[in-house]
């Protein structure tokens, strides 16, 4: 290949990308050059110097411009006078790099002996022990006497809060910068700097309110030192106590892999979820997680969990068994005939959605979501949606991303982070149209502005005008983003059809890296729909535009039923009325309080099961915790109660239920636990025992996930513009405000440090 | 703001640079005009392109005085011709210890300065200059203004100078007190309104400078030898100096000399013996024990050397760099140890902090020299500054750190029976003729037992 570089390292021949940096062409063959500054996703700044190597170039005869050979015939290679920084030398033809010289292990005990002269080495009672670059690197490289008087070392403070959420221990820090580069280049949030000088120079916040930024917690990660610790964590573990577990968060559509890292705990009786990690998955989240996947995760060991099934007797709830309370639910489900009605919550797995919807379809019921907007849309943003390997790592010079209503920092942030790099760093144009401004809005090409509620009018009526002024036909990718604030159903589906004639106008419906990127409001959003709409194989066949999932448009709300079954809705406003009610539930929500029949269910954290992202990605989370209480998961309890009702299912688990909906679901056919657990090594390396090179991110072993591919993309053939009419606003709509990341909800009241963030909530969504 | 400088040190019959050391009030517009001021400016702007300058400069063999005596047209010729705008930034920041020579430019003859800023600004067809002063020339920095405005008033800057449709603005920026912003990368990123610390290198300034566009970055007393250069030619420079280093040069002379000062000389042609007989010779006529060709910066040259021929290469082959030309005499009443400890001191203070062994081992050093001038030094400490210096050598960012080492390797080298003398002489924490420097800096306990500063 014509952009491949070839070099030798240490006499192995290697041949890399053009552009790449020796150390990461030295990392492909795994020769660990050591480093402090340098991150794989940050811009070089050469400065800690650990990277120090030896690096040579063929000797080239001025007259003739050929390599110059020796007697033997070998290129003669000129080395340069100095050592140089591995981690800013990009790799040239026919370089050669030597990392095993005695004056490369010399300048890296030098520049560790330096960096321990001002360090305090209070290992034994800092958070990073165990997990530490400094440590590591230190054991490999380093000295093994200090000759640095003690008493000469430099102190200073230790307990400096950047924020509310990150501590700094200025002692501890080697100014390394990568906490200040990842806020600069990663976030956007400019937030963190270095102040005064030489050896005074310190990490300070200068922003009002201090360190603001949804994604403070990932400069935990990338501290090569314990300078930076969590509000949540520090002082609360030690690593090599805790365990891991392979996870995914649930906050929004993203899907972000996480770990969870757990740890017996004698006062709390159990398992208690110390802290949560990032997992990498370059096609997902890549190594970053936001606050809020990193801190709300309290309410798994929150003391007012439910757990015990409890029935209404007299007026009151009161504790019951499992068999008393499966009892009652069944007996009045039988009562009910088809008079029932579930609605689904979107943050329940997809084989307990599963569940539920073949229970309700056996006992002819209406099933519907919550909230119950997106699934007016979930069957077009599936239909039009980016290919089964589109990877916004992809966009860049040529491609345009159209945001629409939507706000991506606050409703999806790792989009957040990716889009804008997309933008920023490689080139994609951007326009916007939006009722408001968003933090996007910064990067924006162009901004259209339309009132509030009339996204989908606007769409409608300016689509032309877009394409021509936008030039979105001759755009490499059209990708397009859109949120469903201060829509109703109706107009939510007008806007994404009207996008989805936008993709078929300019010839993007269907192409790998374009097609619809839904800002749902959680993490299953479009798995809930997919399993309770498309149980009827008939309706779920019939294409692009097909009627799928038509029933669960209809507001169940507005009718009264004799029985209504609320999974893990919260306080959803969108819940239909019942002679009885059954909520499965964490928490006593104000629902709950109302209910008939409450029944503990096990959270994400207990239990394992897959979850489909925004874009419509498969993926496992595994059980991190015991269960709690005699709380069940969501699948079981359908099943039981299916039980009651003469239907023997037997399923043995989540893998067992998952194989059945795969069968029965087509979008889903082909894929099974087998197919999203697989993982495979990727690029940069990370989460291994070389933490010092991309820090504390775990490693994938959970499986990436797989994602279905679009019907546009299935039948490019069966592709139909819809009926572009889109209807006026409604005041239902119009108070379907903007749904900000710390919003209230049952969820983040509990985490201990996020209390102060969250914003009081003016919708239920 | 004038007289500032006592001694007008006349060392040549006419100055190149130093002309107000022969025409009175050259500072001013018109008399600068009456002595073939602009005269350049206007040859350049009606007779020239830009290229030609560029290779006048060239011819010249003119390097560049702010230390690293880069052949200024060389590095002019590096400019892309098809990125607009350029910039050229001119480096006031004048903080090497001992050097004066840019202050009485700017002070004393700032017209030629900013002729030759217009030169460089033709060659390279930059439209705006930035003239980067240290802060604490703010005295000067007035004088210079006064003298811009004059030059705007008299169209020699602005729109369309002199009707050849050629723009230039000039702006002066003060710096904030950092003696890594004289580094031309740190200048820029200072001059951004960013942290004063140096830049990764590629890409240089040439290519992506001032606000990531190409920049030339050179010295006061460089672009002041433009003006002669274009107005009377490479070879009329090239009668003064040598083959390599030609032209004159300031030497700034401070230390123990009678008559400490600026004197501009032919490079290559004196000797540092007669450059301090010129100085009035040492203070009391003691014996030379040392020099500082280029200030803190420099390799220190013992007394054996001082013959020594004043131009760069010459200077290079007897074990220093002449750089900046700030020539500190030591006399034998100066401690090397004590001396050594000021620059370290110095360094450890200017260090920006971003790499590691510039800002940790500048900073053990100068805790090694802490206890071995307050009376508790081992001849094992001596040593280990030793290999503090060895280990930041070659290892650092920028040339901050690496002449950080000067004064440590170069007095160890030169003077270690000094060090040896000074750790047997000085036992015991016992008070001494340092104590109260010590004190006075924060590094010993004063007599409330109160360690002031830190």
């Amino acid at each position: 290949m014509a952009d491949l570089v070839n070099l030798t390292i240490d006499g192995v021949p290697v041949s890399v990308p053009k552009g790449t940096l020796v150390v990461d062409a030295a990392k492909k063959i795994e020769n660990d050059i050591p480093v402090f500054c340098y991150h794989p996703k940050l811009k070089p700044v050469g400065m800690c110097r650990m990277c120090l190597v030896d690096i040579g170039m063929p000797k080239i005869d001025p007259a003739t411009k050929q390599p110059v050979r020796d007697e033997q015939g070998n290129v003669v290679i000129a080395f340069m006078p100095k050592l140089t920084t591995a981690c800013t030398t990009p790799v040239s033809e026919g370089m050669v790099v030597r990392t095993a010289t005695e004056q490369v292990r010399a300048a890296r005990e030098d520049i560790l002996e330096f960096l321990l002269t001002s360090h305090p080495l209070d290992c034994p009672i800092c958070d990073k022990g165990g997990e530490c670059p400094l440590q590591n690197l230190t054991l490999g490289f380093g000295p093994s006497v200090s000759r640095f008087d003690y008493d000469a070392k430099f102190h200073n403070e230790k307990h400096v809060p950047l924020g509310d959420l990150i501590y700094l221990d200025r002692e501890r820090c080697i100014q390394c910068s990568r906490c200040i580069r990842f806020q600069d280049e990663i976030a956007d949030d400019h937030v963190l700097q270095f102040h005064d000088r030489g050896r005074g120079m310190e990490i300070i916040t200068f922003s009002d309110p201090p360190f603001d930024s949804y994604f403070g917690g990932n400069t935990t990660d990338i501290c090569p030192v314990g300078a930076l610790t969590t509000a949540d964590f520090r002082f609360k573990a030690r690593p090599w106590e805790l365990a891991s577990t392979q996870s995914l968060c649930t906050h929004c559509p993203v899907g972000c892999n996480i770990t969870l890292n757990t740890r017996l705990e004698t006062k709390s009786g159990g398992y208690e979820i110390k802290r949560v990690m990032p997992r990498q998955n370059e096609q997902v989240n890549e190594i970053w997680i936001c606050d809020k996947g990193r801190y709300v995760h309290h309410f798994t060991r929150a003391e007012d969990r439910l757990r015990q099934p409890m029935v209404r007797r007299d007026g009151r709830l009161v504790e019951a068994t499992w068999e008393q309370a499966l009892q009652l639910v069944g007996e009045r489900l039988k009562a009910a005939g088809t008079s029932v009605a579930a609605v689904v919550g979107d943050r329940i797995a997809n084989e307990d959605a599963y569940l539920v919807a073949k229970l309700v379809r056996a006992l002819n019921g209406a099933i519907g979501m919550s909230p119950s907007v997106p699934a007016h849309y979930a069957d077009v943003a599936r239909a039009f949606g980016v290919g089964a390997h589109a990877n916004l790592a992809h966009l860049g010079k040529g491609d345009v991303i159209l945001v629409v209503n939507g706000d991506v920092e606050e409703q999806a942030p790792v989009w957040f982070l990716r889009l804008r790099q997309a933008v920023v760093d490689r080139g994609a144009a951007l326009v916007i149209a939006h009722s408001r401004s968003t933090k996007m809005h910064r990067y924006a090409r162009a901004i259209h502005r339309y009132e509030p509620g009339y996204a989908a009018r606007w769409v409608a009526d300016r689509s032309e005008e877009l394409i021509a002024k936008e030039s979105l036909k001759d755009a490499r990718n059209l990708l397009i983003v859109f949120g469903d604030e201060q829509l109703d159903g109706p107009s939510a589906r007008a806007l994404a059809q009207g996008l989805a004639n936008l993709l078929i106008a300019t010839g993007h419906a269907g192409k790998a890296d374009s097609g619809l990127l839904p800002l749902y409001p959680h993490a299953n959003t479009q798995g809930v729909f997919d399993v309770i709409a498309g149980a009827d194989r008939a309706a779920a066949s019939n294409g692009a535009n097909g009627k799928v999932g038509a029933d669960l448009r209809s507001p169940i709300c507005d009718s009264r039923f004799e029985v209504a079954w609320l999974i893990g809705v919260g306080d959803a406003s969108d819940a239909p009325s019942a002679g009885f009610t059954v909520v499965q539930e964490l928490f006593m929500t104000a629902l709950a309080k109302q209910a008939d029949v409450v029944l503990p269910a096990l959270s994400f954290a207990e239990r394992e099961g897959t979850f489909t992202s925004g874009d419509r990605r498969v993926q496992r989370f595994y059980r991190a915790l015991p269960p709690l209480g005699e709380a069940r998961p969501d699948w079981w309890i359908a099943q039981e109660i299916a039980k009651r009702l003469g239907h023997s299912w037997g399923f043995q688990g989540p893998a067992h239920i998952f194989a059945d909906l795969a069968h029965s679901i087509p979008h889903y056919s082909g894929l099974s636990y087998e197919v999203i657990s697989k993982s495979e090594p990727q690029w940069p390396p990370m989460g291994r025992g070389d933490l010092y090179y991309g820090g504390t991110v775990y490693d994938n072993t959970g499986g990436l996930g797989a994602r279905y591919a679009s019907d546009a993309e299935r039948d490019p053939a069966g592709v139909r513009p819809y009926d572009g009419a889109a209807p006026e606003p409604t005041i239902a709509g119009l108070e379907r405000r903007p749904r900000p990341l710390y919003r209230d909800g049952e969820l983040i009241r509990r985490s201990a440090v996020l209390a102060s963030h969250i914003v009081p909530a003016q919708e239920v969504a | 703001m004038s007289g500032f400088y006592g001694t007008k040190n006349k060392t040549m019959e006419r100055h190149v640079l130093l002309r107000d050391v022969d025409v009175p009030n050259i500072r001013e517009y018109d008399v600068y005009v009456a002595n073939d001021g602009y005269a350049a400016w206007k040859k350049a702007l009606t007779t020239m392109k830009p290229d030609e300058v560029i290779n006048v400069v060239k011819d010249s063999g003119l390097r560049g005085r702010g230390g690293a005596g880069f052949p200024a047209g060389v590095k002019w010729s590096f400019i892309p011709k098809d990125i607009f705008p350029k910039y050229v930034v001119v480096n006031g920041d004048e903080s090497e210890a001992g050097t004066f020579k840019d202050h009485q430019i700017i002070d004393g003859n700032p017209h030629q300065l900013i002729e030759g800023v217009a030169l460089c600004a033709y060659a390279v067809q930059a439209n705006t200059s930035y003239i980067y002063l240290r802060g604490e020339f703010y005295e000067p920095a007035k004088t210079l203004q006064r003298a811009i405005d004059e030059a705007y008033a008299h169209g020699m800057l602005g729109k369309n100078v002199l009707g050849s449709g050629f723009d230039l603005d000039i702006h002066i920026h003060l710096g904030a007190g950092a003696y890594i912003c004289g580094e031309e990368t740190a200048l820029l990123s200072s001059l951004e309104g960013q942290l004063g610390q140096p830049r990764l290198r590629p890409p240089f300034p040439a290519v992506q400078g001032l606000y990531a566009k190409p920049t030339v970055i050179n010295n006061v007393e460089t672009l002041a030898n433009v003006p002669p250069i274009v107005l009377h030619g490479a070879q009329w420079y090239r009668q003064y100096g040598t083959e390599k280093s030609p032209g004159t040069k300031i030497f700034c002379v401070s230390g123990r000399v009678n008559k400490p000062g600026n004197y501009e000389l032919p490079l290559g042609k004196y000797t540092i013996r007669e450059l301090i007989e010129m100085a009035g010779g040492t203070m009391d006529g003691r014996p030379v024990k040392g020099v500082l060709p280029a200030g803190s910066s420099a390799p220190i040259l013992p007394a054996n050397l001082l013959d020594t021929k004043l131009d760069y290469e010459s200077v290079q082959a007897a074990g220093s760099i002449l750089g900046s030309a700030s020539f500190v005499i030591l006399d034998d009443t100066v401690d090397i140890v004590w001396a050594a400890r000021k620059m370290v001191r110095f360094f450890k203070h200017e260090s920006c902090g971003k790499c590691t062994p510039c800002r940790e081992g500048t900073y053990w050093a100068l805790k090694l020299y802490d206890k071995i001038l307050s009376g508790h030094g081992t001849l094992a400490d001596v040593d280990m500054i030793g290999e503090v210096a060895g280990q930041m050598a070659g290892k650092c960012f920028c040339l901050l750190g690496e002449f950080a080492t000067s004064p440590m390797q170069s007095t160890l080298k030169h003077f270690r029976a000094e060090y040896e003398a000074f750790i047997a002489n000085h036992q015991g924490g016992k008070m001494n003729g340092y104590t109260d420097e010590l004190i006075r800096e924060g590094v010993l306990a004063g007599p409330e037992g109160v360690i002031t500063r830190h």
